[in-house]
């Protein structure tokens, strides 16, 4: 029997530069922290890095229980990065006028590559109602909104309305027969708004003399149109809400959102 | 006491006596006192009046036989003033005019060499606050009223709508697109029973779709759900609650149909008999 002795075994070449690679100044500049291999490393991934900072370093069992959670809240807040991509894509051969907008919708079908941008960023409007209006249902099922969660549950409820918002607006921009009659009924509820509406009741309250001082031109469905009727100005306005104005308070809301959950204990905990 | 700044050390109180009144505690708030006091003088700055009460209070809640501690020495600028409000010469002012008459006269007129501010920093950060406040409730004022245009790029309310002897009678669909109304000609209106013409809003009093008109049966179809209208308005079938809406109409000096979008008439409110609702013609 020959003297056997113990030999490490050779690294491979991918080993070696990954080794060096993670030894340079360039990448301890950018990640500063040891490799995930201690459970130092592993929670120092999660505290230096501002993506992964929400996430919680460890999460229990019952967190990535799918029976449990539905994974309702992480679809819908995949479905808006979605969105807010393909969004960002849209807008780079759309423009909000009357003269453009529809054959710009048409040209994104077909003449721009792919084509299917403007029915992805569709779908996943369609999607994502639907996987808010879930979250919602499983929230309630688990009474994950009971004491100390109904902050966060409000805070949900106005997510949800500002998501049907965005469907709202968003449906306006291919300026076809569907989005024009669309928008001009659910925006003719804004006349009949109490005191702010000029059919509303109310509104004949608040006049000087013989002057109204709420008239068509000047009530809340006008501020939301920016016109008297659905026309140039409600298709700029809807485009600068479903682009900019939206989806910054939707992300501020995420923010906190996520935030609550963080801090109340975690997805899925008991209550 | 000679070290004033040494923190005291904790020693055991005399048997069954209030632990604050042994005379080794009793200097520690003075002490603190007195080392701010002298470091403010140094710095020119007055002390918080309120401390110096406070320290006072202290000293006044606790009923022993031991001497009120020594006010700080106060430190005199060039000109030989004593520049604290907590100094022996500020103790000695502030008691002689406690009186609330001789304070408000004093609120009112400072004393020539008088060095302590006019706002305290609470009255200053208030009116910051305050300020802050107010300009932000103003630029949220402007935000909002910027969203209401001042401009329209929307056709005129009102225009000419040619002769009456242009028209023939019944529903005429000329200014249907533009204008959003239709011009009807009747020889016997429903509401002023005479011959004339009305214009009709092209705006469904369902939800706000335009109708069709549908000549071979006479009557104002809405294709978003069905409302059905006859040519005088008035709904008779479909979800419209209410009959459609005539517009101002008017004959103009030269002799020309004026109709005036700006100004509605609804019949379930009896405006319909309104002499502007209807053209005698």
């Amino acid at each position: 029997m020959a003297d056997t002795k113990t030999v490490a075994p050779q690294e491979g070449a991918a080993t070696k530069f990954w080794n060096w690679l993670t030894e340079t100044q360039a990448w301890k500049s950018i990640f500063r922290h040891d490799r995930p291999n201690t459970d130092r490393g592993r929670v120092l991934v999660m505290l230096s890095n501002v993506f992964l900072h929400l996430h919680p370093v460890r999460i229990r069992k019952s967190g990535v229980k799918l029976r449990y959670t539905w994974c309702m809240g992480g679809l819908s807040f995949f479905l808006f990065l979605v969105l807010t991509f393909t969004g960002l894509l849209l807008m780079f051969y759309y423009r909000p006028t009357l003269e453009y907008a529809y054959t710009d919708i048409i040209g994104l079908r077909e003449h721009v590559p792919l084509g299917i941008m403007r029915e992805m960023h569709r779908w996943g409007a369609h999607a994502m109602v639907i996987t808010v209006w879930l979250h919602m249902f499983r929230v309630f099922m688990t009474g994950s909104y009971k004491p100390p969660r109904e902050f966060n549950w409000s805070v949900g409820v106005i997510m949800l309305v500002l998501t049907l918002l965005l469907s709202f607006t968003g449906y306006l921009l291919p300026w076809d027969q569907l989005a024009i009659w669309a928008i001009t009924v659910g925006s003719n509820m804004a006349r009949a708004t109490p005191f702010l509406g000029h059919e509303g009741p109310g509104a004949q309250l608040l006049r000087l003399g013989d002057v109204p001082l709420i008239h068509s031109a000047d009530d809340a469905r006008f501020a939301l149109l920016g016109g008297t009727f659905v026309g140039e100005g409600a298709l700029l306005r809807f485009y600068v809400l479903h682009c900019v104005g939206l989806p910054l308070g939707i992300a501020v809301l995420m923010a906190v959102h996520f935030w609550r959950v963080r801090k109340d204990g975690g997805i899925s905990g008991p209550l | 006491m000679a070290d004033d700044n040494k923190p005291v050390q904790p020693s055991a109180p005399p048997t069954g006596a209030n632990p604050s009144a042994t005379p080794h505690v009793q200097p520690k708030p003075g002490a603190d006192e007195a080392a701010t006091a002298r470091a403010a003088a140094a710095t020119g700055a007055a002390p918080v009046p309120p401390a110096a009460g406070a320290a006072a209070g202290a000293v006044a809640h606790t009923a022993r036989p031991a001497a009120p501690p020594k006010p700080p020495a106060a430190i005199p600028d060039l000109a030989g003033r004593t520049t604290t409000a907590a100094s022996a010469g500020g103790q000695a002012a502030r008691a002689a005019t406690t009186t609330p008459a001789t304070a408000a006269a004093k609120a009112s007129t400072r004393a020539a060499d008088d060095t302590s501010p006019l706002l305290t920093r609470r009255a200053w950060l208030g009116l910051a606050w305050g300020a802050f406040s107010a300009a932000s409730a103003a630029a949220l004022a402007a935000t909002g009223r910027f969203m209401f245009p001042n401009v329209l790029n929307e056709p005129p309310q009102q225009f000419k709508a040619g002769f009456p002897n242009e028209y023939g009678v019944g529903v005429d669909e000329r200014w249907k697109e533009k204008y959003g109304v239709w011009l009807v000609r009747t020889t016997e209106d429903i509401e002023q029973h005479a011959a004339g013409f009305y214009s009709l809003s092209v705006t469904c009093t369902h939800l706000g779709c335009t109708p069709n008109y549908l000549s071979a049966e006479n009557k104002f179809k809405c294709p978003c759900h069905g409302s059905g209208f006859r040519i005088t308005g008035v709904n008779f079938e479909g979800p419209a609650p209410r009959p459609l809406e005539r517009t101002r109409i008017v004959l103009a000096d030269d002799g020309q149909i004026l109709v005036d979008k700006s100004r509605h008439f609804q019949r379930e409110l009896g405006q319909w008999t309104d002499p502007e609702a209807f053209l005698k013609a």
